[in-house]
């Protein structure tokens, strides 16, 4: 494979250079998933990077990225390969025409080749790519239900697909598997067992910061330290949603946009719903809370 | 029956005929065994080496063990009746129906009556009146006593009546139509790949229209089961109902009074009283005071957003006695209600006539549910208690 760094440090610092800062341990993991070839389930808090993680390493190593997005009754049609039934119905039409038994015979043996075939994104993701395997990202894997799930197993464990009528395709070279997880409900153990697993938390700080810095360095330094004290602490206290790192990013993007250079009650309270989605974290946090937070961030 | 003599001849018939007592046994036990099922043990029987102890094992495992929970009971059951006087490997114990009670400590309630042949309805024992009902633990306080729980075995006849009762509980939660389509004759769907396929089986002529619809399936069930002190035996009663719930549906089970746990792994796929024998261990706050509010609290920071995915009907037990602020029990109710399908309130304070939404818990929580369902459904928990009617536990 080309490109594809040889450490853990090397990896890690290819990711900040297209300015994704993974800590060590989520460093280690996507360095086993090229090394072993195995896929990643990452899972975690809304906004803290994991689909992130996957457009990164594509740009990074320069290969295709291939999205996936799950849904509810995400089916083997959307996901893998269809037939185009409407070219099949218009060519068996223009067989009865032609009436000859040697061209209907000839059909009956191509209507389920090649040309017929729909390719979608998971069987995309198998043929051969001049730039190497591509990045595929099952993204919220989650939201789709047991049936798709266990239409993956196949997919995950050998990176190859079973079409009936053509039999199996195996990857040309296996693509590097990013799946992702929000956690709405438990993915099946038998997914669990053959990815490596990775848990994304808030970042602390520091890494906040630096983060904050890389994907947003037109942020005045002195804000940026204070919005990270300000989400930091938000994040310590009792609320139903806590901010994940897009909000943060969200946020800066949003009081530089004002013309803001430092934290001011004021523009908390009127920015404070980039940052919080529910009502009963936007009550709590307003008024007295709101001042005391500031005043924390804005201490040297 | 009686003890039978030990003989030495290795005859077929004598095998089948302990081979159909001990399904038999199994049946009585609670292990879902039917007519077929006993069939296929003889089949199996008949095509191993009988006179190996270990095949024979596992060839009555193979056709009569559907689920793990069973497993348990089948290899208790399988020692004893099987058991073997003269050493333990020998083919001479495959012919000895030890059909006599059972002397082993420890061996499960449901087994040791199987064990013993159906007997006539024998009138119930007659048991001390069961003492006075005494809501003794309406209030807690912060250094909780926290007491483990021993439960009663469950004889195999309540198990078949708990069965038959929560099959006729019926809960309304109407299957919802998900975005999966299947093969059906009267769809409203065209099914082009089935179509295109069922053409070229006659030289491309379209002659049906293969037809899809709409794929329903239940939602899953989310128990949130108040085992504080003034539910009384209806805690138990209730984690009967989720056993066997939990063993055919899809759901989650999560048990509080001071603490919230979640038990469904513990309850789903055991034996119904290694399950709450598990459960009495693991959960620590049986019967203390109940903390409602947090408790919903707790089960909508954690776990709310990992198991109400997808349509969960939430089926809240509870009779609603809360003594921390009802204020929040409201604001945490209504969070409850917003992130589920459905939240379905069963009250077993209803059981009293002329109960009154007096208490503040229970004012909070009226109106932030989609269904205070006393009537029908307690007739069923009822029916169900009936069912299970035995005395309060002891401890």
């Amino acid at each position: 494979m080309s490109g594809v760094p040889d450490s853990v440090d090397g990896l890690a610092a290819l990711l900040a250079e297209h300015r994704y800062l993974a800590d060590p341990s989520l460093a280690t993991v996507l360095f086993l998933a090229l090394r072993l070839g195995k896929p990643v389930l990452l899972e975690g808090e809304a906004g803290v990077g994991k689909t992130e993680v996957a457009r990164t390493l594509a740009a990074a190593l320069d290969r295709r990225l291939i999205r996936l997005q799950c849904y509810e009754g995400l089916d083997a049609a959307s996901a893998v390969y269809e037939w185009n039934f409407a070219r099949q119905m218009l060519e068996i039409r223009l067989a009865e025409r032609e009436a000859s038994p040697a061209a209907r015979e000839a059909l009956a043996r191509e209507l389920y080749g090649e040309r017929f075939l729909l390719r979608r994104p998971l069987l995309d993701a198998l043929g051969p790519d001049p730039r190497g395997a591509p990045v595929v990202l099952i993204d919220e894997l989650d939201r789709t239900d047991e049936p798709f799930e266990a239409f993956l197993l196949e997919f995950l464990a050998d990176f190859q697909v079973t079409i009936p009528e053509l039999g199996t395709i195996a990857a040309a070279a296996p693509p590097i598997v990013i799946l992702t997880s929000n956690r709405t409900r438990e993915i099946h153990d038998a997914i669990k067992r053959r990815c490596l697993y990775h848990w994304i938390d808030y970042p602390d700080a520091a890494r906040e910061l630096a983060i904050l810095t890389a994907r947003a360095p037109e942020v005045p330094a002195r804000l940026a330290a204070q919005i990270v004290a300000f989400v930091q602490r938000l994040r310590a206290s009792d609320l139903f949603k806590l901010p994940g790192v897009a909000e943060t990013l969200d946020w800066g993007h949003a009081l530089l946009a004002l013309g803001q250079v430092e934290l001011s009650p004021e523009t908390v309270e009127a920015t404070l719903g980039v940052l919080l989605k529910y009502q009963d974290d936007l009550a709590k946090v307003t008024g007295a809370t709101a001042r005391a937070l500031v005043e924390h961030a804005r201490a040297p | 029956m009686t003890d039978v003599e030990p003989r030495v001849v290795v005859r077929g018939e004598v095998i089948a005929a302990n081979v159909l007592h001990f399904t038999r046994l199994l049946r009585r036990a609670g292990v879902r065994v039917g007519p077929g099922d006993a069939l296929d043990a003889q089949a199996a029987v008949a095509a191993i080496d009988v006179t190996r102890r270990e095949q024979f094992y596992w060839a009555l495992h193979a056709v009569l063990v559907r689920r793990h929970a069973d497993h348990p009971l089948f290899d208790e059951a399988f020692r004893l009746f099987w058991r073997d006087p003269m050493g333990a490997n020998s083919a001479l114990s495959l012919l000895l129906p030890q059909v006599r009670t059972p002397v082993a400590k420890n061996l499960s309630r449901r087994l040791s009556e199987a064990w013993r042949p159906p007997q006539p309805h024998a009138p119930p024992p007659t048991t001390a009146p069961p003492p006075a009902e005494v809501d003794a633990f309406l209030a807690y306080s912060d250094d909780e006593v926290l007491r483990n729980r021993d439960f009663d075995e469950m004889t195999a006849d309540e198990l078949v009546d708990a069965r038959r009762v929560i099959r006729a509980l019926a809960l309304d939660v109407r299957p919802f139509v998900t975005r999966r389509r299947e093969p059906h004759a009267a769809g409203r769907e065209l099914d082009r790949a089935r179509t295109v396929r069922a053409a070229l089986r006659h030289d491309g002529e379209l002659i049906a229209l293969a037809r899809r619809r709409r794929v329903e399936r239940p939602p899953a069930l989310v128990a949130l089961c108040d085992i504080s002190g003034s539910m009384g035996r209806y805690s138990e009663m209730l984690l009967r109902f989720l056993h066997a719930y939990l063993g055919e549906h899809p759901g989650h089970a999560f048990l509080f009074a001071t603490r919230l746990s979640n038990v469904t792994r513990t309850l789903r796929g055991k034996d119904v009283d290694r399950a709450l024998a598990q459960c009495g261990r693991e959960v620590a706050d049986w019967g203390s005071g109940t903390r409602l509010g947090e408790s919903l609290r707790r089960f909508n920071l954690a776990w709310s957003r990992r198991v109400l995915g997808q349509g969960a009907v939430v089926l809240l037990v509870t009779d609603g006695l809360e003594r921390d602020d009802a204020g929040a029990l409201a604001t945490e109710a209504a969070r409850l209600r917003r992130s589920c399908r459905r939240l379905i309130w069963l009250n077993p304070l209803l059981r009293f006539a002329g109960f009154e939404p007096r208490a503040a818990g229970v004012r909070a929580l009226l109106p932030n549910v989609d269904e205070h369902r006393p009537v029908h459904d307690l007739a069923s928990l009822a029916a169900l208690a009936a069912a299970l009617g035995r005395p309060a536990i002891s401890r």
